[in-house]
């Protein structure tokens, strides 16, 4: 009992910040239509530049951690502006392979500047682990699912009262609307992909502060494809619920099936849902089904 | 004989054969069969280390044709082509090292389990099109991928596999040139299969869907029948292009068949020309030297930037991804646009349409 409650902690904790990476993903789908597979490389460069101030220049982490998501941002902005641009409205496969581009491109320029060798976080936050019961936690993992819920709190007001916020709900909802009220959709677009980006980065530092850093956290960009799916590509609670969902059963995968048939089935287990999910329910569990006209 | 190379000077069809043939005019005969010449006698005079290129290149070349024909005829996205190609290499592996079957049975085996693979992975494609498609068949590269580097007793795991050249009787296709050649009459009969399947009423039917599915379902396509029909052919030579590169490099292992490979394989077809079988030959030629170029001039420069070769991995995937974008925005219609538009231009000269 004790391992399986071990376990669903350690799930939840994964499950959040995927949850937070999904947002970002699902933020650009709602507003653009388009899909981000380079997710993964802004939550590279976000984590790096945090970990490069932090190590490098000596800055205290909340402050890093600042200029770090500024720089996302910034980051979020000047792509949507330079790469995406060009794109809008074009077939789906242009998009596809524009983002696709774009994440080798940044995977490239990572590897030349910070290289390939795994990194870990200076000692952030306490190192003595908490006991609930039977269970035992790292403080890592509460910072992170307390750091991940405070972010889907600020996320879920932003939306609902903020005047940027509810223009992006209106952009999302129908574009002509939107712009026939004043609304520039082009700056909703770079909002979204700049907050795309900070959310990343948000969650590859948490990760990072958990694992350690190395290119193949970019791997989570893929691992948000299942979680995007499995909530609805276009639902903001899917994303949140979805990514619960898949970090549990990832976890659970690793910790019962993976001594069975020796390991891997970990990575694999999201897409094989993902797979299920396609063929019996493709629009997710809170996706809007698209109706099509001739 | 008038001079093959003189351009025509317009198109003038009176009846559906000619607008139909694959030559419009018979002097592009005479042309397309002095190029084919050229390439046949070229490994007679170039180096190993070029024609081992050009045979790289060329198996690049088959398989983009059979991504091609999903994606770029049928409007399927597939982020699975580098899975595909492993399933034919490792089929080819399997049954020529542990059954002892000979290479040419075990190559359209080799074709006809990937088929049969992409038919199954294609399935979704009744319900789904565009993104959702594309994703699925992502899931299909990371399971297909698993499956590969777990069942050890029939793929030996993450190890990989050692496979030999092909053989007929006594003669072993073991020098460069023998090989180029094997894989310049595959991709000879590969090349005038796909142009004349487009000919064909399966072949327009691909089209119909690409362009409007609903139009096409309308006018009694089969909608369902036709998708898994593209994913059958297409995945057929993806298998082939498969074995031959197994054989080829002699080693098929999973880390060859990664990710990476799909993506480079769709950009092989979007640099080339999504639509066009030329320009999948361009594009193969076209990203296959990348890297060869790349390094070339990372040695040139090293003399000036001595760190710079430190730096090649990564910038080969920055060069690689710039050159997706710029392709893209600039010319979404690829290499074979950019050659047919010099054609066009100097058919029309001295006018400029």
């Amino acid at each position: 009992m004790a391992f399986f409650l071990q376990m669903l902690v350690t799930g939840i904790v994964v499950g959040s910040v995927y949850a937070l990476v999904a947002l970002g993903f699902v933020l650009i789908y709602k507003s653009s239509d388009a899909i981000n597979f380079a997710q993964g490389e802004f939550l590279l460069i976000g984590t790096y530049v945090c970990l490069t101030l932090i190590t490098a220049y000596n800055i205290p982490f909340i402050a890093a951690l600042f200029i770090a998501l500024m720089f996302s941002a910034i980051l979020g902005f000047v792509i949507e502006r330079i790469v995406l641009r060009p794109f809008i409205g074009e077939p789906v496969i242009s998009m596809i392979m524009a983002t696709i581009g774009l994440s080798s491109a940044l995977a490239g320029l990572v590897h030349i500047i910070w290289g390939h060798e795994t990194r870990v976080f200076p000692q952030i936050f306490p190192e003595a682990p908490v006991r609930l019961g039977e269970v035992v936690i790292s403080p890592v993992y509460i910072w992170s699912l307390v750091i991940v819920v405070i972010m889907l709190v600020i996320f879920t007001f932003f939306f609902k009262f903020s005047k940027l916020g509810i223009a992006m709900r209106a952009t999302a909802d129908d574009q002509q609307a939107a712009m026939s009220m004043g609304i520039s959709v082009k700056t909703i677009f770079a909002v979204s992909w700049a907050i795309a980006a900070v959310v990343s980065a948000v969650g590859g530092i948490l990760l990072g502060n958990i694992n350690g850093v190395n290119a193949s956290l970019s791997a989570i960009g893929l691992k948000v494809l299942p979680v995007a799916i499995l909530g609805g590509l276009d639902s903001i609670p899917g994303a949140i619920i979805g990514g619960l969902i898949i970090g549990v059963i990832e976890t659970m995968t690793g910790g019962y099936l993976d001594p069975l048939v020796g390991g891997g089935l970990k990575e694999v287990m999201p897409f094989i849902i993902l797979v299920f999910i396609l063929m019996f329910k493709p629009y997710g569990l809170f996706g809007k089904k698209e109706i099509e006209r001739v | 004989m008038k001079n093959p190379f003189v351009m025509g000077c317009g198109e003038f069809h009176v009846n559906y054969k000619q607008d139909m043939a694959i030559w419009k005019i018979s002097r592009v005969r005479v042309r397309v069969m002095i190029m084919v010449a050229l390439l046949a006698i070229f490994p007679l005079i170039a180096s190993d280390y070029i024609v081992g290129l050009a045979t790289l290149c060329g198996i690049a070349a088959i398989g983009a044709i059979g991504l091609n024909i999903l994606t770029g005829f049928t409007g399927q996205i597939s982020i699975g082509v580098g899975a595909f190609l492993g399933v034919g290499g490792y089929t080819s592996a399997i049954l020529t090292a542990k059954l002892g079957l000979s290479f040419w049975i075990a190559m359209p085996t080799a074709g006809i389990i990937t088929a049969v693979v992409g038919g199954l992975f294609g399935l979704p494609s009744l319900r789904l099109k565009g993104l959702y498609l594309a994703i699925a068949t992502l899931a299909a590269q990371v399971i297909i991928l698993f499956v590969i580097s777990r069942w050890d007793t029939l793929t030996g795991g993450t190890a990989g596999m050692v496979l030999s050249r092909p053989e007929i009787g006594s003669f072993v296709f073991n020098s460069e040139t023998s090989y180029y050649y094997l894989m310049f009459v595959i991709l000879v009969i590969t090349t005038i299969f796909t142009l004349n399947l487009f000919r064909s009423r399966v072949g327009r039917a691909f089209i119909a869907v690409r362009d409007r599915d609903i139009a096409a379902e309308v006018m009694g396509i089969d909608l369902f029948k036709y998708k898994v029909l593209a994913f059958i052919v297409s995945s057929f030579f993806v298998g082939v292009a498969g074995a031959l590169l197994g054989h080829y490099t002699m080693v098929v292992s999973p880390e060859l068949y990664s990710i990476t490979v799909s993506i480079e394989y769709l950009a092989i077809i979007l640099v080339g020309g999504l639509g066009s079988v030329f320009g999948s030959i361009y594009g193969a030629v076209f990203i296959t030297l990348l890297p060869v170029f790349l390094r070339t001039g990372v040695e040139l420069l090293s003399g000036v930037f001595p760190d710079l070769s430190n730096v090649l991995n990564g910038m080969k995937e920055v060069v690689f991804g710039l050159v997706i974008i710029l392709f893209l925005i600039y010319e979404p219609e690829g290499l074979a646009k950019i050659w047919k538009n010099i054609k066009d231009y100097f058919k029309l000269w001295p006018f400029s349409y």
